[in-house]
């Protein structure tokens, strides 16, 4: 019996071993369970809408919540991504179609310096106000792995529609109409 | 000679006193030292194989806090700031990735642990192995055998 105990114990640490590795491995993924209930028609709340984070080019901070009641745009980019500068016109163009009918763009830049980012805002003149989320813990909470991506957030501040990849006017004009037609 | 030694005392006492030039015997941050540290935050890759422009951006970044005079802490401190705790090639010490800091000193520990007890166990399984196949030693012979043994040898040497 007791010649059976070491290589047992050998065997006990390895199975524990692949077991932490398979657990490791799962819980690193990416989270898709928002874009699972956006599938299905269901509006999960935008998580972290409380999180503070510091506005580009300035000392305040502003958060989710503080844009409850209005359709909010919220596109996560970075200045050196290219899909980015593709779509910053699109997203400028749409700000200003709907700015006037309580509604904004908001953008978070992730892993950029504030130089870059407020160079990029400059570079396509954009007037939409933008944020940074510098621990990733914002945007990772929406299962964001990536830039660009883009969450449409209906005025209830729940997540209605969303894009994992570049965003294009036809899919924003699709998308936008109804959400800005529903009340607070 | 008693002035050499005044005079080296007082430079001496100067460079001690100085903080300027005990910074300018402090080793200086090098990209090189730095980039091995660091990642490449759009290509997800060490910066000190990154090609790419924001690798290039990267660089550009820490060598301008490497000319104004920054310690390699200081730097990547600024690039925490700046990029997130993703720009550093470690993962955070905090959720599932403490196993990364934890699990290779346990895994130190335990093996050594096993070694303290099994080790022992080997040596003394070996030598009571080694005992039980040395070689029998014969017994002393008799007296009879041993006069008889002594005539043999006499009448080789006659």
């Amino acid at each position: 019996m007791r010649r059976f105990l070491l290589p047992g114990l050998v065997v006990g640490a390895a199975v524990l071993l692949l077991a932490l590795l398979m657990f490791g491995v799962s819980s690193q993924g990416a989270n898709t369970s928002i874009d699972a209930l956006v599938a299905r028609g269901v509006r999960p709340l935008a998580p972290n809408a409380n999180m503070a984070l510091p506005v580009l080019g300035s000392d305040s901070t502003a958060r989710l919540a503080d844009f409850r009641g209005k359709v909010v745009v919220l596109n996560v980019f970075a200045s050196w991504c290219d899909p980015c500068q593709a779509e910053a016109p699109v997203l400028e163009q749409a700000e200003r179609t709907i700015a006037s009918k309580d509604a904004t763009v908001l953008g978070v830049t992730y892993l950029d310096t504030s130089s870059d980012s407020e160079q990029f805002v400059r570079r396509w003149h954009l007037t939409y106000p933008v944020v940074r989320d510098i621990s990733g813990n914002f945007i990772r909470s929406f299962g964001t792995t990536g830039v660009p991506e883009t969450f449409v957030i209906d005025r209830q501040g729940r997540i209605a529609a969303l894009r994992r990849y570049q965003v294009d006017s036809s899919w924003l004009n699709r998308t936008l109409p109804p959400l800005l037609a529903e009340r607070s | 000679m008693k002035h050499a030694a005044l005079g080296i005392a007082i430079a001496l006492a100067v460079a001690c006193a100085t903080p300027g030039l005990a910074v300018a015997v402090a080793p200086r941050a090098s990209l090189t030292d730095i980039e091995n540290d660091v990642m490449c935050v759009a290509c997800h890759e060490p910066l000190a194989v990154a090609q790419s422009p924001q690798a290039d951006a990267e660089r550009g970044y820490i060598e301008g806090l490497i000319a104004q005079g920054q310690t390699k802490a200081q730097i990547e401190r600024a690039l925490v700031g700046q990029y997130g705790p993703a720009v550093l090639g470690r993962p955070p010490a905090h959720g599932f990735n403490l196993t990364v800091y934890i699990l290779p000193p346990a895994l130190v520990a335990v093996g050594l642990a096993t070694l303290a007890v099994t080790l022992p166990r080997w040596r003394r399984r070996a030598r009571a192995a080694a005992a039980s196949t040395a070689m029998p030693v014969a017994p002393p012979i008799g007296p009879a055998d041993a006069r008889r043994l002594e005539e043999d040898l006499a009448q080789y040497d006659g």
